[in-house]
């Protein structure tokens, strides 16, 4: 550029995509989220092309290695000695197709993943040169896969799959026997490798190190004998491992757990929240005639970018246990909704100001706990929650586990020292004070309420969904729902409230907590009258001082939650 | 609409002669010596055209029909079906059901690593259709000749696994569909495979 120029910041770039001329922003933000000059790739996907690839993903460093995003591009020229770019005869700039060297004839294809974008550039996105690059590397990429696809846990969303079917060619010209690599290799306590399938794109190895900070993986051996591999004697075991088996662009690293259990088609998927820490990842249920089949992470830059940790993942089994309470019990044995509704209404209605106590638990939903307090306040009830804490990583793992506790504080069930009146509600049933004990989802004899306690309580009304030495004291069962059987929000621990979805019918008699609590908070407190998740949702965005500074409607939500201010 | 009746000839508003042209062909059939082409193989000893004994006797249907779905085992007697589920997604009436084996599951040969735990067809759910056939890239389910699928209850009628592979694996019918498609009999597809693999350098 001149001396005598005024360099003017660009902020969008115009370049040709097939044809079309779009304005793409000079900068994208990397994997790190800082702003690089955006490449190729990145500008067909402005223009809404998307160019095949394996080893870019937008959250990991770019390798380069695949060659999937090869793409024939044009330059317009360099300016010559006058200072002139060439032009054509029409005053247009030239543009110049890239081609070999020395072979002017050969087009010559840059990778999308690694080339920066040029204002006036061409992108021949799908024209027959590039359509012909991406047919020679898939061809490569398929010489040694065994094509065992029947029994590939990816088949259905791979991308070797998809990309042949929609840029390959349809048979293979490949005659030579192909290169056997190890099968079924135990790469860690929760992965298998499949060596044979790899197309070593590195995604694993880059995301291991980069991203968990545990450089485990690593290629081994050389040509078509590379392979992923761990240190000999070591295994693939950090809390994040099985991220790596998300972003496998193929079926060569595979889950433990989703092993051989389904094929992904037949997956219904539904969007819902990680419930193991208070971070909230957001997730996609995948569930097939009422079960569930594995978590996968939803990609939420706010939240957890696109990961989630192994124990969160692994975190779902309870959900479908044998021993899940589904029937609901009064005094005398099992009964129905109807009369145990009518008869803990009766029960709290009579029931003195200060008889009352709640414990409730922060795995509950904004709404239910929200519900929980309406029924507390009229009482002068005290509440309180239980603390779960661990231990924080770098990543994404938060100190508190409970899915929930910042949703338990805004709606007023807890303090900021969870658990600290517990001691307090122990006393006052000690002392005969409190009469009636309301118990949602937690097993208070493990917090110092224990048994002999629970038996000087007149009424235990509880609430779960797994059976507990509470539910066994209890005087009213109330069967509940895991967060993948209802609707609701969860309010993570940074402050950002987001919704989760129903994918399961809950088992037996259980239906959703807040239901119940509804119909309850109306005949003992009396509640304006709404009948959708939608309505107490507003209601209580209205009430609760912090979701209402945010502004919160269910709607705006969206899938991605909204943050409020703590 | 209108249909109008022709009017009868009196020849025709005999009736005689009519009943005489029927009893012509019953008694052509009564005396015929020539043997059936259907079944003729069958009935070497008989002359005459006789009726079949139906639940005894069956049909050989022809070469390509479609009748029941049964799994076939290769000619070593294992089981084929990796359980890839793809009949199951194909079927239109859903008639079949696969519980595929999870992490730990059986395999029966070698080189294995896939088998199905549980394979269910709804034989009255079935429509012979042959989407199951058509899709198997295992060449593992067929749809044999059995036209007549009968049973006491409907229990009885969802076959299980074994049952299937007994079924299939017994009858060497299902080869003559190989046969038509240059397919020799029993094919293993994974044998090339295992064999490539043993003769190659171990690197890992």
């Amino acid at each position: 550029m001149g001396a005598n120029q005024a360099e003017t910041p660009v902020k969008t770039v115009t370049v040709k995509v097939d044809g079309c001329t779009v304005e793409v922003p000079r900068t994208t933000p990397n994997w790190l989220g800082k702003q690089e000059p955006t490449t190729v790739l990145q500008a067909c996907k402005h223009a809404g092309i998307e160019i095949p690839h394996y080893c870019y993903h937008p959250k990991l460093p770019v390798a380069g290695n695949c060659r999937m995003c090869l793409v024939h591009v044009g330059m317009p020229g360099r300016p010559g000695p006058d200072g002139k770019s060439p032009m054509n005869e029409d005053g247009s700039p030239k543009i110049f197709p890239m081609q070999l060297p020395y072979e002017p004839q050969t087009p010559r294809g840059v990778i999308g993943c690694a080339t920066d974008i040029i204002p006036g550039m061409e992108i021949y996105a799908s024209s027959p040169e590039t359509r012909a690059m991406r047919e020679a590397v898939l061809e490569s990429l398929l010489i040694n896969h065994p094509l065992d696809c029947p029994i590939c846990d990816q088949a259905g969303e791979c991308k070797l799959q998809e990309y042949s079917v929609d840029h390959g060619l349809a048979e293979s010209r490949f005659a030579e026997v192909k290169v056997h690599k190890p099968k079924a290799v135990d790469l860690g306590p929760r992965i298998t490798l499949d060596a044979e399938r790899c197309v070593l794109c590195t995604r694993c190895i880059r995301f291991t190190a980069d991203v968990a900070s545990d450089d485990a993986l690593g290629i081994v051996n050389r040509g078509n004998y590379s392979a992923i591999a761990t240190y000999p004697g070591k295994a693939f075991d950090n809390n994040y491992t099985l991220n790596t088996v998300d972003i496998c662009p193929v079926g060569a690293l595979t889950s433990d757990d989703f092993r051989f259990q389904m094929r992904v088609w037949f997956l219904k998927e539904t969007k819902s929240l990680c419930t193991g820490c208070g971070t909230g990842c957001n997730t996609v249920i995948g569930s097939r005639e009422n079960r569930m089949y594995r978590y996968e992470p939803r990609q939420n830059d706010a939240v957890n970018s696109c990961w989630m940790c192994d124990a969160g993942r692994l975190d779902y089994k309870w959900i479908g246990r044998d021993d899940r309470l589904a029937k609901v019990r009064g005094p005398k044995g099992d009964t129905a909704w109807p009369s145990v509704l009518k008869a803990i209404s009766n029960h709290l209605t009579k029931a003195g100001v200060g008889s009352v106590a709640i414990v409730a638990s922060a795995r509950q939903s904004n709404e239910e706990l929200y519900l929980l307090n309406k029924l507390a306040k009229h009482f002068k009830a005290p509440t309180d929650s239980v603390p779960r804490d661990g231990e924080a990583d770098q990543l994404l793992v938060a100190r508190d586990r409970n899915p929930n506790i910042t949703g338990a504080r805004l709606t007023g069930i807890t303090t900021k020292r969870v658990g600290s009146k517990l001691a307090a509600i122990a006393k006052g049933i000690a002392s005969g004070k409190i009469k009636t004990l309301i118990v949602y989802g937690e097993d208070v004899t493990q917090h110092g309420i224990g048994v002999k306690l629970l038996g000087k309580l007149k009424t235990l009304i509880v609430s779960d969904i797994l059976p507990s030495a509470t539910t066994k004291n209890a005087n009213y069962l109330l069967p509940g729902c895991a967060h993948a059987e209802k609707r609701g929000t969860f309010t993570n621990v940074k402050g950002r409230v987001q919704k989760f979805s129903k994918a399961l019918e809950p088992p037996g008699d259980a239906i959703a907590e807040w239901e119940v609590l509804h119909e309850l908070v109306h005949n003992v407190a009396g509640l304006d009258e709404f009948d959708s998740i939608e309505g107490l949702f507003n209601q209580m965005a209205f009430e609760v001082k912090a979701f209402k500074g945010a502004g919160l409607k269910w709607d705006s939500l969206g899938d991605k939650g909204a943050d409020v201010k703590l | 609409m209108k249909v109008d009746r022709t009017k009868l000839t009196w020849w025709e508003r005999l009736y005689i002669p009519s009943i005489l042209n029927g009893f012509k062909v019953t008694m052509r059939h009564f005396f015929s010596w020539k043997r059936s082409k259907v079944y003729g193989d069958k009935q070497k000893s008989y002359r005459a055209k006789t009726t079949m004994q139906y639940p005894e006797e069956k049909w050989d249907v022809p070469t390509g029909y479609r009748g029941a779905p049964y799994l076939l085992k290769d000619v070593d007697n294992n089981t084929k079906c990796v359980s890839c589920q793809l009949c199951e997604f194909v079927c239109p009436p859903r008639a079949i059901r696969i519980t595929p084996p999870g992490g730990g599951g059986v395999v029966e040969r070698e080189g294995a690593e896939k088998m199905p735990d549980e394979f269910e067809i709804d034989m009255l759910r079935c429509i012979y259709c042959g989407y199951c056939q058509e899709v198997c890239p295992e060449e593992a389910i067929y749809l044999l000749k059995d036209y007549a699928i009968t049973g006491e209850s409907r229990e009885e009628l969802i076959y299980d696994k074994e049952k299937l592979l007994e079924l299939g694996g017994a009858d060497k019918r299902a080869y003559d569909h190989h046969a038509q498609d240059g397919v020799a009999e029993g094919v293993k597809k994974w044998e090339t495979k295992m064999r490539e693999a043993s003769e190659q350098p171990k690197f890992h």
